[in-house]
């Protein structure tokens, strides 16, 4: 996306763009949700990295071992080594299940999956097809996670494709999570609590895991609460890259300390970082690195022309949310503003609603994924939906 | 909405939770522990200071965060804060809960 940006951007005669990915193909992470209900198929989801690069761009297909921020230096494993002007990090967040006792454990993939792995939402797509049936708990182990409504897509897709195999009576869903509830904000809790109810999904809060018992199939929390589990699906501790904690560049979580404005490196002025990579209170969705690398584009012209950097990224995110029955929710909201109901992207017209369940939201959710394809990756504005959070449409009070 | 406390009149949401935390002093502290039926020791505000801390520097909070930081560990952050010690020591705190996006 950022190469795509400043490859239109920069003078090619005076800059030389490189990517360094150490991976050949490119998972496009939304439909991991799918995968598991038999509604994507993997080649729906998997595309060449090489497909989306501008000619102009050296696409690297190495790990890097270390990035030497003092020396402007990344390090790769075959022992190459690239010096830069300007780095982007974009290494992302993955799950670290080894955070909770026992996770990893003997149960691991056989009734404990997680669904934000290509490998583990295939293996719980496989586990589905044959389940009988049980006590279904679907968990958060803390925040921040990627995505954070996919916990609660999952469970209410769960719902609708045990209704759909008539097998709903045989399937106990409990939604289990650290927070004070399924929703936390006062308008989304007021506007969708009822789905819960009307799914009969039973809700476990404040629940902090301390523990997986394998033998036992329970998880239990710090303060000795036990949920017992036929098929745990849970959303493990999520970290930044390995990378980041090699470098020395990130936090405890191994998030790049970031300005949540500028998306510039606290430490280092000619390190910018985007997407899941960076510690900035904003959501770890796809929508706010593509809202986010439209600031960095300017921020990095900026820097280069010496000019100060602006601090204009709002903390944007824009989410359809799967509430099932080929039905779903957009969310739209910023730093500031919580998710509200209203019309999208147009006040009054629409024709998407926020914070309400609708087909043409489902069908909206759908389209994102040839959107993110092919507008997303190669740095096409959306149409109607700028970086910045539009105030027109939303209900506030 | 409104709430009279420690005779100061405070901002607080519909659960209670302050929504100004320049509004917060340690009287209101202190009452609002009360009201989770919590007397507040030496210990309890070392967290609390710990907390407002991290929420100033805008770094979310964790259960797990918290028994990492040297402060407390989180077998006695429950001792202290029982059952949800988090939402509850936020609250005492006028900080907002650890929440998601909706």
């Amino acid at each position: 996306m950022m190469a795509n940006h400043l490859n239109k951007k920069l003078d090619r005669e005076e800059w030389e763009i490189s990517i360094i990915d150490e991976r050949e193909k490119h998972y496009y992470q939304p439909g991991y949700l799918f995968l598991p209900f038999d509604i994507y198929e993997p080649e729906d989801i998997i595309k060449p990295i090489r497909k989306f690069i501008p000619k102009d761009v050296h696409l690297i297909t190495e790990k890097i071992k270390k990035i030497d921020a003092a020396e402007n230096v990344v390090r790769l494993s075959n022992g190459n080594f690239l010096n830069y002007d300007i780095l982007i990090i974009a290494t992302g967040a993955r799950i670290a299940p080894e955070e909770v006792e026992g996770m990893n454990g003997k149960e691991w993939q056989q009734s404990v999956f997680d669904f934000y792995t290509f490998e583990g939402a295939l293996a719980l797509r496989n586990k589905l097809r044959e389940w009988q049936g049980g006590k279904l708990v679907v968990h958060i182990t803390e925040m921040p996670i990627k995505c954070p409504v996919a916990p609660l897509e999952f469970a209410f897709l769960a719902d609708s494709y045990f209704k759909h195999k008539k097998m709903r009576d045989k399937v106990e869903i409990t939604y289990v999570t650290p927070m004070s509830g399924a929703f936390t904000k006062p308008k989304a809790d007021t506007a969708l609590h009822h789905l819960l109810e009307e799914k009969k999904i039973s809700i476990e809060a404040d629940f902090a895991i301390a523990e997986l018992d394998n033998e036992n199939k329970k998880i239990i929390d710090w303060g000795g609460r036990e949920i017992a589990f036929d098929l745990l699906v849970t959303v493990p501790t999520n970290k930044g890259d390995d990378v980041i904690e090699r470098s020395g560049l990130g936090d405890d979580l191994n998030y790049v300390p970031t300005n949540k404005g500028s998306l510039q490196s606290i430490v280092y002025k000619n390190i910018f970082v985007i997407g899941d990579a960076t510690n900035i209170p904003a959501s770890k969705a796809g929508s706010v690195a593509h809202f986010e690398a439209e600031v960095l584009t300017e921020n990095i012209i900026r820097y280069i022309k010496g000019l100060p950097l602006k601090e204009e990224f709002d903390g944007h995110a824009n989410c359809f949310v799967e509430t099932g029955n080929n039905r779903a929710l957009l969310i739209d909201f910023n730093y500031t503003h919580e998710p509200v109901t209203g019309e999208f992207p147009f006040a009054k017209i629409g024709p998407l609603k926020l914070l309400k369940e609708s087909k043409v939201n489902h069908l909206g959710k759908l389209a994102f994924r040839w959107i993110y394809w092919n507008m997303l990756l190669k740095a096409t504005p959306i149409p109607f939906v700028p970086a910045k959070m539009k105030l027109a449409g939303k209900h506030f009070d | 909405m409104t709430k009279q406390i420690a005779s100061t009149t405070i901002d607080v949401n519909e659960e209670g939770f302050m929504t100004s935390f320049s509004q917060w002093n340690k009287s209101i502290g202190e009452e609002l522990a009360k009201e989770s039926n919590i007397n507040l020791t030496p210990r309890h505000w070392q967290i609390i200071d710990y907390i407002q801390d991290e929420y100033k520097k805008e770094v979310p909070l964790s259960i797990r965060k918290i028994g990492k930081s040297g402060v407390v560990d989180i077998k006695e952050f429950y001792e202290l804060f029982p059952k949800a010690p988090l939402k509850t020591a936020t609250k005492i705190a006028g900080i907002p809960k650890p929440a998601s996006c909706i």
